[in-house]
């Protein structure tokens, strides 16, 4: 997920007769599913969770681009050069429709950006890992973006108009981030020496775990899941997106030739579905908590991307205003 | 981005449809909401224009006046082609 462990503020979801009547009316609207919009009233726990939501979301989207812009001057080829940049502009894309969408809440741009770098907003765990060989970059678009996808496409019924509006669009431009993610690996299993070939599995030996992380904690250690359900922020629980993750992404891994990590990792004939092993809980609180192999490393590239900026915002006011003088002369 | 205006970003396609609302863009001026509008809602050949207005200039009707506003045009069935009833041998009309 691109948001893990939204804060909603509220210790217990409100039953109708502890609701104002505002309250009430807006539950209804919510139950019927009809969207929110941004003049509609609505609770204010229900504004701050979409503001961290979306801003962590967005903030995601934008750290997203450091690990593989890593590898943007040693891509293989031109071609793979170029599908990665468009893979990686398309990600700043999404930062700015999320970016939009959160303005649409009354939050400013600035100061959420700013509190990412304090420390204060999170963004996705799986973005503090390195990236360390070309195979990362099909890891990434396959597994990274997928995990994304299967969060991401309920996410387009979300309660709130323009954040469902800004998930249709992302939707509609992820599925290129994952195919291109599997041709690569596919590319180096079947055409590669066996260098290239132990390469994509030590690749997923080290993202599998973190990727299985970025659904969010188990559901029994997930006390916000319940109010951001009832307020359709959240369409389904941590578990059963995961759940839904592993069981289309292994059919893909046997197709690869490759292996999980996970010595449990075995098909359930009854549920149909695969089971898995238990999940390094404290490793993922250790990388939210800012103590991940990367996150020092990418908030402060983010900063330096925003103080050495400066200069270029600030001329074009000049150069605008300057526009603008001579066109009244 | 606190000093550069927000613009609405409005776009059309291809096919001939009305210029449709997409999102939004900061920008110094006009004429790089253009250019940031094209980067960021056109990459895969989803227009043909693009309009951006300030957000500022945009008058909207406010969500208390739904009722008064649009329910009036709840009761004219008339005004709808499937009120009329025309016998079978009409055929399509």
């Amino acid at each position: 997920m691109y948001a893990q462990m939204v804060e909603t503020g509220v210790k217990s979801v409100k039953t109708s007769t502890e609701m104002s009547s505002e309250e009430q009316a807006f539950q209804t609207r919510i139950d019927a599913d009809i969207k929110i919009e941004p003049k509609n009233w609505m609770p204010e726990a229900y504004r701050k969770t979409l503001i961290r939501q979306i801003s962590q979301h967005a903030h995601s989207e934008i750290v997203g681009m450091l690990p593989e812009g890593n590898w943007v001057t040693r891509a293989p080829t031109l071609k793979r050069k170029l599908q990665l940049m468009a893979k990686i502009q398309d990600e700043a894309g999404h930062g700015l429709y999320l970016y939009s969408a959160m303005e649409t809440l009354g939050a400013d741009r600035d100061d959420e950006v700013q509190k990412m770098h304090e420390g204060k907003a999170k963004y996705s765990s799986i973005f503090n890992y390195p990236t360390l060989n070309w195979a990362d970059m099909g890891t990434i678009g396959w597994l990274v973006d997928g995990a994304a996808i299967v969060n991401q496409v309920p996410l387009q019924r979300t309660s709130y108009g323009p954040y469902s509006r800004a998930m249709i669009r992302v939707c509609k431009e992820e599925s290129f981030h994952q195919r291109q993610g599997y041709e690569i690996l596919l590319h180096l299993m079947r055409e590669g020496n066996d260098a290239q070939k132990e390469m994509v599995q030590d690749s997923i030996n080290r993202f599998w775990w973190p990727v299985l992380m970025m659904f969010g904690p188990s559901d029994a250690n997930s006390p916000n899941s319940a109010q951001s359900m009832a307020w359709k922020i959240k369409r389904h629980s941590n578990d059963e997106l995961r759940q839904r993750f592993i069981d289309q992404t292994i059919p893909q891994l046997q197709i690869l030739g490759c292996t999980a990590p996970d010595p449990d990792l075995k098909f359930n004939e009854e549920t149909g579905h695969w089971e898995y092993g238990e999940i390094d809980w404290a490793e993922f609180f250790e990388v939210l908590k800012g103590n991940g192999p990367c996150n020092k490393e990418r908030v402060a590239k983010r900063k330096k991307a925003i103080d050495e900026g400066a200069w270029v915002r600030e001329a074009a006011v000049a150069y605008a205003n300057k526009k603008q003088q001579r066109n009244a002369a | 981005m606190a000093d550069w205006t927000l613009f609405e970003v409005f776009i059309r396609s291809k096919h001939g449809l009305n210029h449709k609302h997409v999102g939004s863009v900061h920008a110094a001026d006009s004429e790089m909401a253009i250019e940031n509008a094209r980067d960021l809602y056109t990459r895969r050949n989803e227009g043909v224009s693009i309009w951006v207005v300030p957000s500022a200039a945009i008058t909207a009707t406010a969500t208390d006046e739904k009722e008064a506003l649009f329910d009036p045009s709840d009761d004219k069935i008339y005004r709808h082609a499937g009120f009329y009833k025309l016998p079978d041998e009409v055929g399509h009309m």
